[in-house]
């Protein structure tokens, strides 16, 4: 819903120079032998470290592309070189977050979401700080006035998933709507 | 080999009376709500639950007899009540005065009157385990005896198999969840009533045993603590949203030192927590050695008594 804050912003903060952080990148590539490799090839030789990658195989988009989603660290100032050499190689690169929005999360909503307003949701889950609303969808099976069902994706700050949970259930609560919360594992 | 004596006699009563044997055990009194079988050489099993399924009552003998029966371990399976759990809590305490064990199959006790429970026991030579509250014929309690609790940080799990069967249904089918519950209730997976099982009670309790285990004494739970929400207000939309994300809908209990909760999450299909049926799995978190998962059957008489009968064989020898 909300376009990834631009790379090339300063970080607000300013004060951690050019220590690595983690970003992470979601690609789309052909179902074709070494297409992976032809894209994290880049990565490391812009100097960026590979943390994890999240090959969805059985996940073919629309346009019969494998979704791939890759976290990795570097020093913010490689990030944007990282980026436009992937472009460079032709590697479709569909979302890059700055290193602030560092986890994802996905909850379900459940009850009246029409007649709550679920734009009006959506902005406010967005109002936080915490959070920022990545995709949405919504199914209604019987109609704006029965029971509807929403997925939506969030993007948070790093160790900031409990505070955009929070924002979620505060205004669920307010409007009568259930929350299907993700699964919070404990950290590994 | 002990002499057990089995107040309550529904499946899992039934079951530990028909397996006990096989463990090596005598079964020497056997009460039902209407009457009781006493004999301290030892009842023979296939007569007692043929009279049980023939005339209803398993003797002719007062219930309270049972209780004074020249036994080693009280097995209490009577059904699970909340609030002061009796009269399971009673069965319990009187046992624990004759210095006797107790294996609890009745949830209610340890849920509900935990702090009671351990008091009793300190006073007592018996001591009382209770497994067969917990996921059914998965050692799960065994567990985190083993590894200790103050060395467990979080046990989180499906532990009702009525709902899982539900969302399990709901999300392979389409249908809704009225359709899918009147299935399960044909099928005999689900009661009459089900409010037990899908507002997410029966599962509560077991977190609550959980927690009061894991927080060793320095806390008691009770339903109360818990934060419960159950599966009846997840529509056939929401599976299908979950399902298009690689995701499906559990309903799962968490359990800590510090907190009970129990509701309807969000779990990758890939998860160990995403089993299907009527199937319970519980995820162990140490501190030391990462998550131990642990599926099995929750539910079911020789399930059930198969716990039940695995404490047996835990306990000490009584002076």
């Amino acid at each position: 819903m909300t376009e990834p804050e631009a790379e090339t912003d300063p970080e607000p903060d300013g004060g951690r120079g050019d220590r690595p952080q983690a970003h992470t990148i979601r690609l789309e590539l052909a179902d074709e032998p070494g297409e992976l490799l032809s894209a994290l090839e880049p990565i490391a030789d812009e100097g960026g470290n590979l943390l994890s990658i999240f090959h969805e195989r059985g996940h073919i988009t629309p346009r019969g592309r494998i979704p791939v989603e890759v976290d990795l660290e570097c020093p913010p100032s490689r990030f944007e070189g990282i980026l436009e050499r992937l472009r460079d190689e032709g590697i479709n690169v569909v979302d890059a977050d700055a290193e602030r929005y560092g986890e994802h999360l996905t909850v379900l909503l459940v009850g009246d979401l029409v007649g709550t307003d679920i734009s009006d949701t959506v902005t406010r889950v967005e109002s936080s700080p915490a959070a920022t609303v990545e995709d949405l969808s919504l199914s209604a099976p019987g109609g704006p006035a029965e029971q509807a069902s929403a997925r939506l994706r969030l993007a948070t700050r790093a160790g900031a998933a409990d505070e955009a949970l929070g924002v979620v259930r505060t205004v669920a609560a307010e409007k009568g709507l259930s929350v299907v919360e993700p699964l919070t594992e404990v950290s590994r | 080999m002990s002499r057990i004596a089995v107040v309550g006699c529904g499946a899992v009563g039934r079951s530990v009376v028909d397996l006990a044997g096989d463990h090596g055990h005598d079964v020497v009194a056997v009460a039902d709500s209407q009457g009781a079988a006493v004999d301290p050489a030892g009842l023979e099993a296939g007569a007692v639950l043929e009279r049980k399924a023939a005339e209803g009552a398993v003797g002719d003998a007062a219930p309270a007899n049972a209780l004074t029966a020249p036994y080693d371990v009280l097995v209490e399976a009577t059904p699970t009540t909340l609030g002061d759990a009796e009269p399971g809590f009673s069965h319990v305490a009187r046992a624990l005065d004759r210095d006797r064990h107790v294996v609890l199959a009745n949830k209610g006790p340890v849920a509900e009157r935990y702090a009671d429970v351990r008091e009793r026991e300190a006073a007592s030579r018996g001591s009382v385990l209770f497994e067969a509250t917990v996921g059914g014929a998965i050692p799960v309690l065994g567990t985190i005896d083993d590894y200790g609790p103050e060395r467990i940080t979080a046990v989180r799990g499906v532990l009702n198999g009525t709902a899982n069967f539900v969302l399990t249904r709901m999300a392979a089918e389409g249908l809704d969840y009225e359709h899918v519950l009147a299935e399960a209730q044909d099928m005999g997976v689900a009661e009459a009533d089900p409010s037990f099982d899908v507002e997410g009670t029966d599962a509560a309790l077991k977190c609550v045993i959980l927690a009061n285990v894991l927080a060793c004494g320095e806390r008691e739970f009770t339903l109360d603590d818990a934060t419960v929400a159950g599966i009846t207000r997840v529509p056939g939309s929401a599976l299908d949203l979950a399902a298009e994300d690689g995701r499906t809908v559990r309903l799962v209990g968490e359990a800590t030192a510090d907190e009970v909760r129990v509701g309807p999450r969000l779990v990758p299909d890939t998860s160990p927590l995403a089993v299907s049926g009527t199937r319970n799995v519980v995820q162990v978190e140490t501190t030391h050695a990462d998550g131990i998962d642990l599926s099995g059957r929750g539910a079911g008489g020789p399930e059930t008594a198969t716990a039940v009968l695995a404490d047996v064989g835990r306990l000490p020898p009584l002076e």
